[in-house]
């Protein structure tokens, strides 16, 4: 791999010990996947921030880069932490998790990283333009600037992000490469798609399919009319989740589309098969639901002004957690939305959502809108899941929804 | 007997080897208290990787396990060394930040468990120690 001679100096210790930690596993991965050099990025997200999933290891690891004088040269932001960084005792966080999620967030903000956490950094000033070599973990979000933005990013983990930070660069493999980017299977969409959940399930339909390939094509879609930006936010956390998608084609919606022809190989997508995958996220029963969330990728502004419509002049029964970034909130409140949504009991949690908080265990059937914290909610907080369209989600946390619960 | 393979990460370390045919997955797969394999079905379940040369084909699962080679690390209980058929980003990053020198493409299926070797992160190879 030819490194120029910035890069060489890094590696050899001459910018500091965290910057040639950095340049060391960005070589590393290079040498691995047979890139021939490095690529200066330009934004960068960093996951593992969560104190829940770091540990004393992850937050010790983290010290010690900041300790040793490593700093982000490039606009860099964090993902969801394990907690509302200002509102942490009302979600019942206990203190001792508190501080050490705090010593993790001054751990990264020592070393000049924006401490947005969220999971939507496109949403809360990190957005690429078209063409962009960018660096970003955070499954969901690397679907989302890859195929919908048309940015450059492989699916980076916590250390491979926080070394490209540090450095300004990532190895040029993978999705950074035109030939990569190739769309590889067909997938032919009759289902009629409504809704965020109606989305999220197509991501688990398709991603179930690529999960059983050997080569795990791209997916060229063809046949979704339109669709918003919260809908692409729920298809890209979805596809990322069941299928290891960092990218998606879909005809007439994203932008590099049109740079490929649409492959032979095909499946197709019914509303059978969207039916299907929406059985396959419902184990639980609405009358033991004890846990409503919104908000997996984090809420658009758009989609809060929606809660508080439907919640005004409402009172919630149910634990009901509205999870968003800080930025977005803060509009949120200028707007009466968060007055109006916490006079009927819900709770905002900001920075953090119900895929990171600590809170395994705790509730027994989580609903939501959303296929990925279905996943999540099932597979590591152990609880049962519902999904419906979102305004039904808001209204299950209410008395009139629970008492008019349908499955 | 000596085998020349790709450095993925520098130092040099000897040890008893481990040797499995199966992937590891070290978030969820090994308690990184004390190093044991806990996946069930693992053909290491129940054995300790602590000090070991570590034969494995490739790594798998969550991104989080560089962050489980960190914290056997700090414990004590890390691998001596790491050898893989082909290694991948999370074994790679692990052996980065805990300083766990490691070695790809080598023919593991020639190595054996209970052998001493040592292991060369900086040229690349691996070997049978002679007693």
């Amino acid at each position: 791999m030819k490194l120029n001679q910035e890069e060489q100096a890094m590696l050899e210790g001459e910018q500091g010990e965290a910057t040639q930690k950095a340049m060391e596993i960005l070589v590393a991965l290079g040498k691995i996947y047979g890139a021939e050099r490095m690529l200066p990025v330009t934004s960068v997200q960093i996951a593992g921030v969560s104190y829940d999933n770091l540990g004393e290891a992850g937050l010790h690891f983290l010290n010690n880069m900041a300790e040793g004088g490593g700093k982000a040269r490039v606009l860099t932001t964090l993902n969801p932490a394990g907690m509302d960084v200002e509102n942490w005792e009302s979600l019942g966080i206990g203190r001792d998790f508190a501080e050490k999620q705090n010593q993790v967030i001054q751990a990264f903000s020592r070393m000049n990283v924006i401490t947005t956490c969220t999971c939507t950094p496109y949403l809360s000033g990190n957005v690429p333009h078209f063409g962009e070599h960018i660096a970003w973990a955070e499954s969901s979000a690397v679907c989302y600037a890859n195929s919908v933005i048309g940015a450059r990013t492989n699916r980076e983990g916590g250390p491979s992000a926080l070394a490209a930070a540090l450095t300004g660069r990532t190895p040029a493999y993978g999705m950074h490469l035109d030939e990569a980017r190739k769309a590889g299977i067909l997938v032919e969409v009759k289902a009629v798609l409504h809704e965020n959940d109606d989305f999220g399930a197509m991501g688990k339909a398709i991603g179930d399919q690529l999960q059983g390939m050997e080569s795990k094509p791209i997916p060229y879609v063809r046949g979704v009319s339109g669709a918003s930006l919260e809908q692409l936010k729920s298809f890209s956390a979805s596809l990322a989740t069941y299928g290891g998608a960092a990218l998606f084609h879909m005809e007439g919606v994203t932008p590099e589309a049109v740079r490929y022809e649409p492959p032979l190989g095909s499946i197709s997508i019914s509303d059978i098969d969207i039916e299907r995958a929406k059985e396959e996220l419902i184990d639980g029963d609405s009358a033991e639901a004890d846990f409503v969330t919104l908000g997996c990728p984090h809420l658009s502004l758009k989609e809060i002004a929606r809660i508080a419509e439907l919640l005004e002049g409402k009172q919630v029964v149910k634990e009901f957690w509205i999870t968003s970034a800080r930025p977005t909130k803060q509009i949120a409140d200028r707007m009466g939305y968060t007055a109006t949504i916490e006079a009927s009991g819900a709770k905002f949690a900001t920075d953090t959502c119900c895929v990171v908080a600590p809170i395994k265990g705790r509730f027994n059937t989580m609903v939501t809108d959303s296929a990925k914290a279905c996943y999540y909610a099932s597979a590591k907080n152990e609880f049962k899941t519902i999904i419906k369209p979102f305004d039904d989600v808001v209204l299950s946390a209410t008395a009139e929804g629970g008492r008019r619960s349908g499955k | 007997m000596k085998w020349q393979g790709r450095a993925i990460y520098k130092g040099q370390a000897a040890g008893e080897a481990l040797v499995t045919e199966m992937g590891i997955s070290f978030f969820g797969g090994v308690d990184p208290e004390s190093g044991v394999v806990v996946e069930r079905g693992h053909q290491l379940e129940g054995k300790s990787i602590a000090g070991k040369v570590l034969i494995f084909p490739t790594g798998k699962g969550s991104t989080v396990g560089s962050y489980t080679l960190y914290r056997l690390k700090m414990a004590g209980k890390a691998p001596a060394a790491i050898v893989n058929a082909e290694c991948e980003t999370i074994t790679a990053v692990g052996c980065i930040i805990a300083e766990i020198p490691c070695v790809d493409q080598v023919p593991i299926h020639e190595l054996a468990s209970g052998e001493r070797m040592v292991v060369d992160g900086e040229r690349g190879t691996v070997a049978i120690l002679e007693e």
